[in-house]
Formats: structure tokens, sequence, C-alpha cells
């Protein structure tokens, strides 16, 4: 019977010593992951404000936000009913054009393909949309997934109107 | 390999090999027992071992130069074409370099495959081989990063996004690899301070494939094996070395011709223009060692399940020595093998090629026949052959088919002259 206790409070030292180890070897580390996150720099630029007075019905500028493309477009009537007419039922990443443009005038989205990165090219495609030259992906005139390998849509960053005409992104 | 019984001829040889054997490892490096058998496809290992000291020696010599940061990375890599003495030959050595040395590989992989070479015993230094490649490729591709042209950005962001295919963590992890929200100056800076260290990296795993491959001795091509060192084999040195030697300096031939007639061959024009965060070039594509592996990611319409095809691309051949049900080492004695080896030269060849085009119409479809395929060779052609396949009787031995052969060629001469 003793012989089996000792095993046991053994064992039971073993583990504590284990485990001790493991997350004094898990604080260690985490500095050394962590150091390569997005750092205060980064973070800090985290705003831009854009002023959009120039630009004319069916053209969009495109401003870097974050390091990241976002394209502003101010869309013609046409374009803006086109968007609207689509069934939900039509997409692969259903998402109501009323939910990803507040003001149908204007379009603000990161123009990032969500495929692998690239940036897609304007008033191209099957769509009228936008057209990624990388791997062939169709978006819409709202900057959403229609055919081809990307699984989403166009991300739709944080914005305001400032004024009617300055947008705040981030 | 009797050379423990080694003893340095000087006192002073003596007393330092009994501390540390050095001398005993150049003794059992210099006389190694090679079998005789071996042809020229076996002297990419010596190419290769110079590839990788002349990548590691011209891209020291390159960092004393080049500046990681955005703003001043690629005026730097100008300044390094235009004003450091020899900084054009240098760059070129070292961008020509990673293709001769991705040629190099792909020939010594293939002889591999050819002559059963991954087969037991040698599991282990086909491993640790595959782990070279794909840091190789880890490599390679950083390295493209840093010159922060317009491809360098982009292959930067493709690739990198490949992990955004992650359920759940993509995004964070993509950042985190970024440092960022995107690729900029902090990717380039880390993958710059990586680049620098997998070399190293490479070099130790090198020394391990060659420790590995010095236990049970080189494959040849009968593929079976060595039954008396003192008839089937040579010393390394001085037979092996002058041949490596001679096979290196055809080698560089190609890789001068490269380096001084076509330096900009076998790269892009768009990475001569700085990198563009707004501005995606009309058609990417990764230099030409990696197109298979893209041709792959692309043939597949899920993004998750491209991802996984290409890394499992590598991975197969990971496994392949338990994929390989064969006992028999090398082609020359598996008549269906030999077949199949040659569709899969060519599925890979294929691969390249459609990797390098659009994705459209029918170079999507052969691509994604040419994928099927692959996975088809690996999978079910390999363990299904070694059951099935009707093999030529091997040799005695590895002397037995040169000899009987030379007697051949001996009673012929005697009937010509006659």
């Amino acid at each position: 019977m003793s012989d089996q206790k000792k095993t046991k409070r053994r064992d039971f030292l073993y583990t504590v010593s284990y485990t001790v180890g493991a997350v004094g070897i898990g604080a260690a580390v985490w500095p050394l992951i962590d150091q390569m996150n997005p750092d205060r720099s980064v973070k800090a630029l985290a705003s831009t404000e854009v002023d959009i007075s120039s630009v004319e019905p069916g053209k969009s500028i495109t401003v870097l936000w974050r390091g990241k493309p976002v394209f502003i477009k101010r869309r013609t009537q046409e374009e803006i009913t086109e968007a609207r007419a689509v069934k939900l039922d039509d997409l692969i990443d259903p998402e109501k054009d009323e939910d990803r443009a507040k003001n149908p005038e204007w379009l603000v989205m990161i123009g990032v393909c969500t495929h692998l990165g690239c940036v897609p090219l304007g008033n191209k495609g099957e769509y009228n949309g936008w057209f990624c030259p990388c791997h062939g992906s169709h978006y819409d005139t709202s900057g959403r997934i229609r055919k081809g390998p990307a699984p989403q849509n166009m991300e739709i960053p944080k914005y305001e109107f400032v004024s009617s005409n300055i947008i705040k992104i981030g | 390999m009797n050379d423990h019984n080694y003893v340095p001829s000087s006192k002073l040889g003596k007393w330092f090999n009994d501390r540390l054997p050095l001398l005993s490892l150049s003794a059992h490096l210099s006389e190694y027992p090679t079998p005789k058998n071996l042809n020229y496809w076996w002297t990419f290992g010596g190419i290769l071992t110079f590839c990788l000291l002349g990548q590691i020696i011209t891209g020291i010599v390159l960092a004393m130069h080049y500046v990681a940061q955005a703003d001043l990375a690629f005026e730097s890599v100008e300044h390094i074409m235009r004003d450091v003495n020899y900084g054009w030959l240098i760059r070129y050595f070292h961008a020509n370099g990673s293709s001769m040395f991705f040629l190099a590989v792909y020939i010594h992989i293939f002889r591999s495959l050819y002559y059963g070479s991954y087969k037991s015993p040698r599991e282990v230094i086909w491993i640790i081989g595959m782990i070279i490649y794909f840091l190789m490729m880890m490599t390679a591709f950083m390295g493209y990063v840093l010159p922060w042209g317009q491809m360098s950005f982009w292959a930067a962001t493709v690739i990198t996004n490949l992990f955004s295919a992650v359920p759940f963590m993509g995004e964070s992890i993509t950042n985190w690899l970024w440092g960022g929200f995107g690729v900029d100056s902090p990717t380039l800076t880390r993958f710059y301070a990586l680049h620098y260290l997998f070399p190293f990296l490479i070099l130790g795993l090198v020394i391990l494939h060659i420790w590995a491959l010095h236990i049970p001795g080189n494959n040849n091509p009968v593929g079976i094996d060595v039954k008396k060192p003192s008839k089937d084999t040579v010393p390394f040195h001085p037979y092996i070395v002058i041949k490596d030697l001679f096979a290196l300096l055809v080698f560089l031939i190609l890789f001068a011709f490269f380096v001084f007639y076509a330096p900009n061959l076998l790269g892009h024009a768009d990475n001569y223009i700085e990198a563009n965060p707004l501005v995606t070039p009309n058609h990417i594509v990764p230099e030409w060692y990696l197109l298979p592996f893209y041709a792959i990611l692309r043939s597949i319409p899920d993004k998750l399940l491209g991802v996984v095809a290409m890394f499992a691309s590598i991975f197969v051949l990971v496994i392949l020595p338990w994929l390989d049900t064969s006992k028999i080492r090398s082609a020359l004695f598996r008549p269906l093998y030999r077949q199949f080896y040659w569709i899969l030269v060519l599925d890979a060849l294929i691969l390249g090629y459609m990797g390098a085009l659009p994705p459209e119409g029918i170079y999507l479809l052969i691509a994604r026949v040419a994928t099927a395929y692959y996975f088809i060779h690996f999978l079910v052609i390999l363990p299904v052959l070694g059951f099935k396949e009707k093999t030529i009787p091997l040799p005695l031995s590895i002397s037995e088919p040169v000899l009987n052969e030379s007697s051949d060629v001996v009673k012929n001469n005697k009937m010509s002259t006659e």
C-alpha cells in the first residue's frame, strides 16, 4: 500500500513540474510570437478622411487605408438599380445592396479580392462591376462575388460621412 | 565504412584526432565506398552543394548593400546593380542561382524517383531531402519578395493570403504574418530576416542528409545492394570527386550562360516596377520552379481546398516510400513503372506550363486533369503497381552486368578484327 502511495505522490510532482514548466515556456515564448502582430504605429493609422467632392457619377477613386486600397465609387442610377434588382438566391455570399451601401450613390469598400488579395479592376467582368485579373473572380456593381474562386463579397470597411463631401474611413 | 581504425600518421594528428576525430571524418569521406556503376545523374548532389554554398556566399555579400525597408528596398537593389562594384554580377548570380538550384534539385529528385532511391533503407534520407526542398521553396519565395518590385509585392500578397483560407483564424494569421493589415514594410523586414536564416537551416539539413546517406551508402542504377565492396565500389576520392567536378563544370556552362547572356530571361519585367499596393499587374505568375504547384492551387475552384491540394501535393512526396509498394528499386527492372514514370514527368511539365497560362477554358481543364493524374499516380498507381507488376530479374551483383557486357564487347571486337 505504501509503495503505491509513493508512486502516486511522485506522479503528482511530475505532473505539477511539467505543468509549471509548460506555462513558463509558454509565457516566455508569447512575446516572441506577439512581436510579429501589427504594432502600435501600424494600428495608429486606423482612420483616414477623404474628400469626395470631385468624384463624378460613374467614376471611382482609390485611396490607401491601412496599406490596402479602398474603392470609393459614385454609382450611376443604372448601376444602383442593377445592384438592387439581384435576387439573394443568385448570390454566392448573399448580402443586400441596401446593407452594403447605406447611401446608394456611394459604394465604399476594400478593393481587395477575397480570394488571394489582388486588386480587382473596375468596370470589368461579366457583371459590370469588378474583375480580378489574378484568378478570375467577377464582382457585381455592389462588389459582391458572382463568379470565380473568391469565397466572399469585397469587404465594407467601417466608414461615415463627416459632411456631405468628406468620408471618414476607419 | 571500416574507418574507426583510421590512425593519423603524425603524432600531432593522432593527438588532435583522439580529442576531436575530424581527421577520421575526412578519411571516411575520402575513402567512402561508392558503387562503381553510378551514372551522371548521380553528380547532382555535388552540384547542389555548390549551388547552396554559392547562394550563401553571394547572399551574404548582397546583404552588405541591401536595405530591407519598403521605402528603400527597391532603390537599394538598383544601387547594387548600378553602383556597387560587381554588384550586377553578384546579384545576377544570386537571382539566376536560385533557378539553377531548383533545376538541379528537380533532376536530383527525379533521379531518385527513377532509381527508387527513396526506398528502404533510405527513407530518412528522402524525407530530409523533402524538408530541404520545402525550405528551399520558402527561401526562394521570400528572396523573390526582397527586391520589392511589383511581382515581389503581389507574390507576397497572394502567397500569404493562402493562410487566410484557414477556417476561423485566417485573418489573425495573415495579420500576424504581415505585421499589419496588408503586405508592407514589416512584412519585408521579417522576410529578409528569415531569408537570411533558412539557408543555414538547409545547410544543417544537408549535413544530416549526407550523414543519413553514409549509413547505407549510395543507391545505384541497378538498385541492388553492394555485395562485395572490393568488387562493386570505388573510393569517393579521387574517382567520384573528379567525376562530380567535371559534371559541375558542364553545369556551370549553363549557369554562366544565364548569368552573362540572359540574366533576366527567367525573371519577369514587371519586377523592375516598384511595388504599388494599389495596382495588381495584369498577369501574375510565380517563378518557373513553383508553377506546377501554382497550377494545382488554381485548378481547384474552392479556396480552402485549393490550398489543401497544393500542400498535399508535397506531402504525398514525403510519404512516397510507403506509397510505392514495390521492393524493386530501379525502374530498369520495372517495365510498367518506367512508363508511368515518364507519364509523371510529362504530367509535371504540363502542370508547370498550365501554371504559367491564365486559368480559363481549355487550360483550366488540362490543369485539372493533370492535377488529378498527379494524385492518382502517387495514391493509386504506385500502391497497386507493386503487387501487379511483373519485374525483370535482377542481376546478381553490381559488377555482373558490367563484366558480362565488357566481355561481350571484347568478343565483338575480336570478331570485327578477324
